[in-house]
Order: C-alpha cells, then sequence, then structure tokens
C-alpha cells in the first residue's frame, strides 16, 4: 500500500489526522481507516500540518466531533469537508 | 515472539527484586542538604546526588508523600546502596530504617552540631565503601518480567495515539499476562476517556476505587484552582502545536498506552508500591513527565517507556526512561532523544503488533545495560510532588 496522507482510527469517526509533512492545499489524499485498513480518498481544502485533523464531513456549530469513536469536543465555527479542524473551530466539553 | 522465557541480565537485590542499573544515591533528606550531597558526589566517583527542593515543615499526607517519595527512591532496586543526608537525625533516620528494611546498604549523616565539611567528609568516606561494594555486583540472568517497567506520555500529539502509545499498550498486552508489574498515571490526562479507563479495571470495586481517585481529582485540583478553563496548560501549548485540540482528545491517545485486553488489578496513591502482585497498576499522579516519573520510580519501577509525539525529552536519575515516537517529523529534528521510532506505524509499514516487539527488544537491551538517549544525554530530572503549601 501507498503511504496514506491521512489516518482515520474507527469508522464512526469525522475526523482524521495528517500523517505527512508539507501537506497542501488540493492534495487528494490517500485516507486508510485503521481499525480495518479500508481506505478512501479526501481532497484537503488548506495546507494543514503533520498531525492536525481534517474534516471528514461538513459540522455545524454544537456539532460533536468524533474520533476514536468517542467525543472530543463540540463545533464552534463551521467546518466544510476537507477543512482543518483545530482550535479555531473545536472545543472541549470540559473545564 | 516466545516470550515466555525471556530473560534480562540484571541485579538481583537482597529483597528480591531486578534492577537494571547499579546507583549508588547520594540522597538529601531536604532542600538544605542539597549542597553536602552535591559535594559528595563531586567528590566520590560512581556516586549520583538526587538534589530536590522540599522537606522542611512539611505535614499530613504531603509529609507522608515525602518520605514515601525519599524512601522509595532509596529502595528502588535499581539502588545498590545509598547514602541519606538531611538537616537533623530524626526525619533522617526515619529514611534510612525505610530503606534498609530492603536489606541494601545504607547509611544517615547529618549536619546541625557538625556543619557541612564534617559531614561531606564523613558520608564521603562511606560512599566511597558503597561504590566499591556496589561495583563488585554481578549481573545475573532473571526473567524479563521480574522487571518493572512503568509509562507515561509526554509532549504528546495525535501520531501519540495513533502509533507510540499503542506500541506502549501491545507490550504490556503481552508481557502482564506474562507477569509483568505495569504502570500507568496522569489522573487529569484521562479526562474524557475516564469511562473507558473505568472499564478496563478488574473489578467494580477497582473502578469505583478509580472513578473516585479520578473525581477528586478534578474537584480538589482542578475545579479549586483553575482560572478559565486549562486551555492553556491541558493540552499543553507543544500538544497544541502537534494537532491535539481536547482535553478528550489528548485523553483518549493516552489511554492506548494500556493496550486493548489487559485490565488494572489496583489503584496507587502517588509513589505507594503495589502490592496485588504482577499485574497493570493505575498510580493517582499529575500529568507532567518529572513528577509522574518521579513517582512510579519510589514505587519500585526499575524502567520506563515514555511515548512522545512532539518530542518530550524527559529522564529520571535512577531509572532508564525509554522514549518511543511514531511522528516522523521527530525523528527527523530530534533524533537524539528517540531510543524506539515506529514512525513506519503511519506510513503503513508496521504493524503496532511489530512495534510492540520492537519496544520489548529495545526493553531487554536497555535492562542488560544499553544507555538509553535520555542517559546518554544526562537527563535527571528528580522532581517530588507536593500536595500543599508547607507549614
Amino acid at each position: 500500500m501507498a503511504a496514506p496522507q491521512l489516518l482515520v482510527h474507527d469508522h464512526k469517526d469525522n475526523v482524521g489526522v495528517v500523517v505527512v509533512e508539507g501537506l497542501t492545499a488540493g492534495t487528494d489524499m490517500l485516507c486508510v481507516v485503521t481499525e480495518d485498513n479500508s481506505d478512501f480518498h479526501l481532497t484537503a481544502n488548506q495546507d494543514v500540518p503533520i498531525g492536525h485533523k481534517i474534516a471528514l464531513t461538513d459540522l455545524a456549530v454544537g456539532d460533536t466531533v468524533i474520533k476514536y469513536g468517542q467525543d472530543i469536543g463540540r463545533v464552534v465555527a463551521a467546518i466544510a469537508k476537507g477543512d482543518h479542524v483545530h482550535t479555531h473551530n473545536l472545543k472541549t466539553k470540559r473545564w | 515472539m516466545d516470550l515466555s522465557n525471556k530473560t534480562i541480565w540484571g541485579f538481583r537485590r537482597e529483597n528480591g527484586r531486578v534492577g537494571v542499573r547499579n546507583h549508588v544515591v547520594i540522597l538529601p533528606l531536604d532542600d538544605i542538604s542539597n549542597a553536602a550531597c552535591e559535594a559528595v558526589a563531586a567528590h566520590i566517583q560512581g556516586t549520583i546526588a538526587l538534589p530536590h527542593a522540599y522537606g522542611r515543615l512539611q505535614f499530613g499526607e504531603d509529609l507522608e508523600l515525602h518520605f514515601r517519595t525519599m524512601i522509595g527512591t532509596g529502595a528502588n532496586p535499581n539502588v545498590a546502596a545509598c547514602i541519606v543526608i538531611g538537616i537533623e537525625p530524626d526525619w533522617t533516620n526515619k529514611v534510612v530504617e525505610g530503606i534498609a528494611a530492603t536489606g541494601k546498604p545504607v547509611a544517615g549523616f547529618w549536619i546541625e552540631g557538625n556543619g557541612d565539611i564534617a559531614t561531606v567528609a564523613a558520608a564521603s568516606r562511606k560512599a566511597k565503601d558503597f561504590v566499591h561494594w556496589a561495583s563488585e555486583k554481578v549481573r545475573e540472568e532473571c526473567p524479563l518480567t521480574d522487571v518493572w517497567v512503568a509509562a507515561k506520555c509526554g509532549e504528546s500529539d495525535t501520531t501519540t495515539g495513533l502509533a507510540s502509545c499503542p506500541t506502549v499498550g501491545n507490550m504490556y498486552d503481552k508481557l502482564v499476562p506474562l507477569g509483568l508489574y505495569g504502570c500507568f498515571g496522569e489522573t487529569s490526562e484521562l479526562t474524557g476517556a475516564e469511562h473507558l479507563a473505568a472499564a478496563r479495571a478488574a473489578s467494580p470495586e477497582i473502578a469505583a476505587k478509580f472513578m473516585k481517585t479520578w473525581t477528586a481529582y478534578q474537584n480538589d485540583v482542578i475545579e479549586a484552582h483553575k482560572t478559565s478553563d486549562l486551555s492553556d496548560s491541558q493540552p499543553t501549548k507543544g500538544n497544541i502545536a502537534g494537532g491535539l485540540t481536547t482535553i478528550e482528545e489528548k485523553a483518549l491517545g493516552n489511554l492506548e498506552k494500556i493496550g486493548k485486553t489487559v485490565k488494572f488489578i489496583d489503584v496507587l496513591e502517588p509513589a505507594e508500591a503495589p502490592a496485588r502482585g504482577p499485574g497493570l497498576y493505575f498510580m493517582d499522579t499529575s500529568s507532567a513527565a518529572a513528577e509522574c516519573c518521579t513517582l512510579q520510580a519510589a514505587a519500585g519501577y526499575a524502567m520506563h517507556i515514555f511515548p512522545t509525539g512532539q518530542g518530550n525529552v524527559i529522564g529520571n536519575p535512577i531509572m532508564p526512561v525509554i522514549k518511543v515516537t511514531g511522528n516522523p517529523r521527530t525523528v527527523r529534528l530530534m533524533n537524539e532523544h528517540i531510543d524506539v521510532d515506529v514512525s513506519g506505524v503511519v506510513r503503513r509499514e508496521l504493524t503496532i503488533d511489530q512495534a510492540g516487539d520492537k519496544l520489548i527488544d529495545m526493553i531487554v537491551s536497555t535492562a542488560n545495560g544499553r544507555m538509553t538517549a535520555a542517559e546518554a544525554l544526562g537527563h535527571r530530572e528528580f522532581v517530588m510532588t507536593k500536595l500543599y503549601r508547607s507549614a
């Protein structure tokens, strides 16, 4: 298998993680779900650093972001499929 | 890999525990005895001083933790012999007696009525005897699972949850059923995954004990002292730079290091030695790397596995800390700090099972004497946990 640009933990997840350096906007990413090694393709909307997340679907304010099949926080600014997801649009539900 | 008869070459101590290092420690009871301890360690080669900031006017539970950490550090099987220096004899002797229960050589010295110079002279003479004694010890073949192995992650990022923490978890899934003592902690950093952690307790009673400990940390530490939220501290700035956004996300990655199948069999107080036999233990600790490692070493753990994403450089003076990373950028930029590179996992070149075997190979090499990156680079972070202000 070619090295993927994006890894997704679980089929329930709505974000994946960039695992290559220098990912640029417009890249057609090979995405692999680590749970079962299935794959799909997705286009990145922005330049996204290694380790940062990209949305797999459109997400509205108040939606829950799912990673590892679990709740990791709430959306605080609208997110489009392929967008960078981080502190500007995702916030903890704790503390 | 057949691990059931795997052995390492370690130091079998008087109490039966196995050490992988052979330190002669010069241990200050209190902050004002640091200078004398450092003078002895500078004088007598083959010794190591463990300066720290505390030990005066502590009381209650905080004082108990101080003694538990002092005694546990001296009692750790990586320590062959120990000199304790304090300002006065009473508390000094309390630590000496605690360490002496292991059967290892230990001697105490105090400064009041003697002064630093006479104390350093007397302690140096005894330390030299201990160095000769310790350096005659020969490693012997011991089961790998006699080496107690703790874990804690730091400067985590999203690769930690994808690669380095699952590697540690795979190691625990393989070795704990064979009789290994394991340990994880970081109470606040399980927030968002506390329900999954509780589900990994070996019984409903242990799960309830875990939830009580986790809730107390939330209430007594986080809620009591937080200003707005902890977004600038937990996740850390480094975590955020590495792509982690929320505590929930960080916690879920953190928990990957207890594997898929192993259950934890008890909840330990900070620096408390495990007492329910072989198995995985949870310890109530801060998530700060040096504090957590110091507490785990004081509980008797002889080796430490430290998964990192962005590149935490932590070490410990008496316990080898093996660094594992799955971040290819960290491998590229901070290679000198990494003992086990599992970045192949994110390229899908290396399975978690293979990565776990690679880590076990490094545990064996390190137990046999290979110096870790942190040891070679001189990282000796010894940081005591303090529960509240002194009297």
